[in-house]
């Protein structure tokens, strides 16, 4: 790109277009109208955003209040949801959580109209100032840094504007201006590592893939985040896939490709709704399609949309998959930068990766790998979800310990109780417990500690979860989501499985935990693909941290964590039911409970499912419910 | 019988108007298909077979590979019931049971008068709200046996408003 008159032109062009996105990005906050920003992604729609849409918008056409109204993704406070913001000239723009619809009109008419900004429902101020208590005031802001996150929730993802608006493209209008072998050369810089889960320098492989003979190459996106309890590149494809869409076309330019994909697992039907309108959108202003800017560079991407098979997930299913064929996967080498999509030379980088790219082109590699630590560099997004009070999406600096995570991010775990251990990874990863609170968020420490990066998901478990149930659990997950290629995956799962599942179910014997340690060892060796080769690290981790406990299952047939139905027993205790109290009697919903002469609750064990609805249902002062493991230990009724 | 393969069959060429003859489209094909029929007809998947120039078997190995194809019709509504992590962690299994126990059928299957479908979901992502099912398609939040039977009784009250024949459900 050395000819100097294309270069003009390409800056020109995109001049205009950044001017009249920033007049549109204006015009929503131009001082002088209030504005009202609710957050759409698929949590907020789940806990009812989309009806208190329609409420606003009702109110404000029946009170002809002069505002504007605007969706948002999400912003990552996922337990304060719905949440909506509402910025008045004057003051700060003003974040409220869990609203209603009726909740929803009083703020806006307390607030636009009688100037009262409700202080005892705001959750924070998105701007720091002497008023209200801003979120960069909150403990956990010292230790969060958004990067990937920073736009998601502010703008309105199907807006290209906005993103344009608030220094969108500017990346690729630079990597347009440089060579592709020095957008590699800065991306090695800059140590990139992939955040799809492995880790895998992002720069050498796009230096393999361009320097491999075959036309045309191609690159992928993944976006098949099919990791249980992991919704981070959900979030980013709904809440802001302009970034995505612009790394991209950064990584096509470098590698040489002309044509790319974006896989989207079925799951996510809102992302592949938004990731198709930003397509658009990015195809109307010339930044897809022939000449990108008045270059000599095209480039065009397609979506295509998953079937629901976690193993997709892997590059060579991915690709078996784009290509119509089941998602089996094959064996590396060849490896894909050499021989991937239809045979050609292919570039698969995760969403996270590549919404990082076009932050490096614009800033540097020096100042992305200012952060994180020796060997990991920038930031990590991770889905904080379980036991946990803050749930949603944070974004910290690599290196930050799990602890800070959990107790400081997170706000600690639920109801004040004890925390057990965390897992991460998904069924890849693996059950860390409190000794390793210390260990510092990379690549290389988790992979040291037996669990791994994975894609980001972090579920937070406390003293009522047990860890073999967990460890059967992810079992069961990677035992039906195998291809069944590999005899070992197909077959040693499936084995440890039942294994598991006659420990939980108080026949487990002592010689299971050898065979388990050595099914698990000889899964990994004989497992083409990361599934298979990922699948035992639950049941290694909890064995690793959490030997007692299966101990404590085969030994005494005994649940330490009150968790495997089969182990415990749901007791009323006679001295503490209250004769006048039927709370456990209607809501039982088998009608295994019933009262004798005395008026005291007696449970039929016989008829009972275990299901902890009369657990729940028991007054607190009462308390009167209990769980009992074993379940002999219930005293025989009278 | 006759008549209605011959009407699948024509839906079906239908849909396949101007969709390229490659291998490579045949998932997107396949979805389209479901799209419009609410599962795969065997009529349909080999017209499908047909019009790609492909053998029956690929076209049915891809149907069965992928958990979001089904071969059967669907019932009136889907319940699908979240079994990620957190869901699991916060009782998913306890939600799952509850809803076997109700409609009296297994995941995977339909209810005898295809007025439901039960089926499992790996994870749906609102992961804050766990346990979470997908009621057609609204996700509801922290599903207990109790919400259980409150969102049954909320159909079978539209139902009666409706002024339909009444099918006790599981409440015999």
């Amino acid at each position: 790109m050395n000819c100097p008159y294309r270069k003009t032109y390409m800056i020109s062009a995109f001049k205009q277009i950044k001017e009249r996105a920033e007049t549109c990005w204006q015009e929503l906050w131009n001082g002088q109208m209030p504005v009202i920003l609710l957050g759409t992604a698929t949590c907020g729609r789940a806990a009812g955003s989309l009806e208190v849409l329609e409420a606003i918008k009702e109110l404000v056409r029946k009170q002809n209040l002069n505002c504007s109204i605007s969706e948002v993704g999400c912003m990552g406070h996922c337990y304060a949801e719905p949440l909506m913001i509402i910025g008045k000239p004057g003051y700060p723009p003003i974040s409220y959580g869990h609203v209603n619809s009726v909740l929803a009109e009083n703020l806006i008419l307390n607030f636009l109209i009688n100037d009262d900004p409700c202080f005892e429902f705001i959750l924070g101020a998105l701007e720091p100032n002497d008023l209200i208590p801003s979120f960069s005031d909150f403990p956990r802001s010292k230790y969060e840094k958004k990067i990937i996150l920073k736009r998601c929730g502010h703008i309105n993802p199907e807006e290209i504007d906005h993103y344009i608006g608030n220094g969108g493209y500017e990346g690729l209008l630079k990597a347009l201006q440089m060579e592709p072998d020095e957008i590699i050369e800065e991306i090695k810089r800059s140590k990139l590592r992939g955040l799809g889960g492995a880790g895998f320098p992002a720069g050498e492989k796009w230096e393999v893939c361009r320097s491999s003979p075959g036309e045309p190459k191609y690159l992928i996106c993944n976006g098949d985040e099919g990791d249980p309890g992991a919704f981070m590149d959900r979030a980013i494809l709904e809440s802001d896939p302009h970034s995505v869409i612009e790394g991209m076309i950064i990584a096509g330019y470098a590698i040489g490709a002309r044509h790319g994909y974006v896989y989207v697992r079925a799951e996510y039907p809102l992302a592949v709704q938004r990731v198709q309108l930003a397509i658009r959108r990015a195809e109307e202003l010339k930044f897809l399609g022939e000449n990108i800017l008045g270059s000599d560079f095209s480039f065009d991407i397609s979506l295509f949309q998953g079937s629901g098979a976690f193993v997709c997930g892997e590059a060579t299913a991915m690709i078996a998959s784009i290509e119509g064929k089941p998602g089996i996967p094959r064996y590396r080498p060849p490896r894909l930068a050499t021989r991937g999509l239809f045979g050609k030379p292919t570039v698969l980088n995760n969403v996270k990766t590549l919404a990082y790219v076009s932050h490096i082109i614009k800033n540097g590699a020096d100042w992305f790998a200012q952060m994180g630590t020796e060997r990991s560099k920038g930031t990590a997004v991770f889905a904080l979800a379980g036991k946990v009070v803050n749930t949603g999406l944070v974004e910290v600096p690599m290196g930050t310990t799990l602890g800070e995570l959990v107790f400081q991010v997170g706000s600690g775990i639920t109801k004040g109780k004890r925390f057990k251990a965390v897992q991460i990874g998904g069924p890849s990863g693996g059950c860390l417990s409190e000794e390793s609170l210390d260990i510092p968020i990379d690549f290389d420490s988790l992979q040291e500690s037996g669990a791994m990066m994975g894609s980001g998901g972090m579920v937070v478990l406390d003293e009522d979860d047990c860890m073999v149930e967990v460890a059967r659990y992810f079992l069961d997950f990677t035992q039906k989501e195998s291809c069944g290629k590999c005899t070992m995956c197909r077959l040693g799962t499936k084995q440890m499985l039942e294994i598991l599942e006659d420990i939980t179910k108080g026949r487990g014997r002592m010689e299971d935990i050898e065979i388990l340690s050595d099914l698990a060892e000889d899964i990994k060796a004989g497992s083409l693909c990361g599934l298979g080769k990922t699948a035992p690290n639950p049941v290694l981790t909890t064995l690793r941290y959490f030997r007692e406990e299966y101990e404590t299952h085969i030994i005494k047939k005994r649940c330490p964590a009150l968790t495997c139905q089969d182990l415990v027993a749901y007791y009323i205790i006679p001295e503490k039911c209250v004769r006048s109290c039927d709370a456990c009697v209607g809501t039982c919903t088998v009608e295994a409970i019933s009262a004798n002469k005395k008026g005291i609750k007696v449970i039929d064990q016989g008829k009972c499912v275990k299901c902890g609805t009369c657990l729940s249902a028991c007054p607190p002062q009462y308390n009167a419910v209990i769980k009992l493991s074993p379940p002999d230990r219930v005293p025989a009724s009278k | 019988m006759a008549e209605e393969e011959i009407e699948v069959k024509e839906k079906t060429r239908k849909i396949l108007e101007g969709i390229e003859n490659e291998g490579r489209s045949l998932i997107p094909i396949l979805q389209k298909i479901q799209e419009g029929f609410g599962y795969l007809p065997q009529e349909a998947m080999l017209e499908v077979a047909r019009h790609l120039n492909i053998p029956e078997i690929d076209v049915y190995s891809v149907a069965t590979f992928y958990n979001q194809f089904r071969l059967t019709p669907p019932g009136k509504h889907s319940i699908k019931v979240c079994m990620g992590t957190a869901c699991h962690v916060k009782g998913g299994h306890i939600a799952l049971a509850a809803w076997q126990r109700r409609l009296k059928v297994e995941p995977g299957e339909t209810t005898p008068d295809r007025q439901f479908d039960l089926d499992t979901v790996a994870c749906v992502g609102c992961c804050a709200m766990a346990p979470v099912t997908v009621v057609d398609k609204k996700v509801e939040a922290k599903v207990d046996p109790t919400r259980v039977d409150g969102i049954l009784l909320s159909y079978q009250l539209q139902k009666e408003k409706e002024g339909k024949e009444i099918h006790s459900r599981g409440n015999s």
